[in-house]
């Protein structure tokens, strides 16, 4: 199980940040996705796998200003 | 009023710089409130002209439509305090150089308008200057549910959110979020400027 914004989904093994983006459809513009307090700018999105039990923050831009 | 402590905030806001990326909504009403405060350095980058619909959350007035929102910002903030120092870029933000007004800014905040140019802003901050404290907004959109409105920190970046707020696509803008989340922004800037040693 993982946490994403608070809400429990299946832990998929080496899945990717990217991946599991595409699994949410969070499809926005984003700005940093935080696993565990550790931060993971978008140009690692595609390396960086997302551990069993971990807590993901996702932080996306709406437009407005 | 403390006015001890009030004189030494003064002191150490006069010696400050905020840089301000955008001047609508958020970045106009961010830099009256910046300049009551007495932050004495300010460098503010919009290449907009203010327009009549602007006036409905923007810090301008009527008889400025057609000005340069950064020539009518100044114009503004010298009403206020003449002796702040005004730095202003008419200039569009390109993506490979969007870093280069702020270099030597202690604190910017995002106050631009579309998500794509707001998240590659952050992210430009954020890889070229690593150690920059960013202010950004996301979900000004709407009125009421002032109570949704939290401050997200990820290290340097500070991001004043509201996840379930609406594209300003599909929703209005309207003076009393705006502002709130500006104001909101140029309290966060403060807080990092001032520290906690005061």
């Amino acid at each position: 199980m993982i946490e994403v914004n608070g809400r429990k989904i299946e832990w998929m093994e080496k899945e990717t940040v990217i991946e599991l983006l595409k699994r949410v459809k969070y499809t926005f513009p984003l700005v940093v996705v935080k696993i565990n307090d550790k931060v993971i700018l978008r140009k690692n999105f595609h390396n960086t796998t997302v551990p069993n039990n971990s807590k993901i923050s996702v932080i996306h831009m709406t437009s407005g200003g | 009023m403390n006015r001890i402590k009030y004189i030494k905030i003064r002191k150490k806001l006069q010696e400050s710089c905020v840089g301000i990326a955008g001047l609508g909504g958020l970045g106009s009403n961010a830099a009256i409130s910046l300049a009551r405060a007495g932050v004495g350095r300010l460098v503010l980058v919009d290449f907009d002209k203010v327009e009549e619909s602007n006036l409905t959350r923007q810090y301008y007035f009527l008889k400025q439509i057609g000005q340069l929102k950064t020539k009518a910002m100044k114009e503004n903030i010298k009403k206020i305090d003449p002796n702040i120092k005004v730095e202003t870029f008419n200039q569009k933000l390109k993506k490979g150089s969007m870093e280069k007004p702020f270099y030597d800014v202690d604190v910017v905040i995002e106050a631009l308008d579309h998500a794509t140019t707001k998240a590659t802003f952050i992210e430009e901050i954020m890889l070229k200057f690593p150690e920059k404290p960013i202010v950004a907004a996301s979900g000004v959109t709407g009125y009421g549910d002032s109570d949704r409105i939290s401050t997200k920190n990820f290290k340097k970046l500070n991001v004043v959110y509201d996840e379930e707020a609406l594209s300003s696509d599909d929703d209005v803008l309207l003076a009393p979020r705006v502002s709130l989340i500006a104001n909101w922004e140029a309290n966060i800037a403060i807080e990092i400027l001032l520290g906690k040693d005061i």
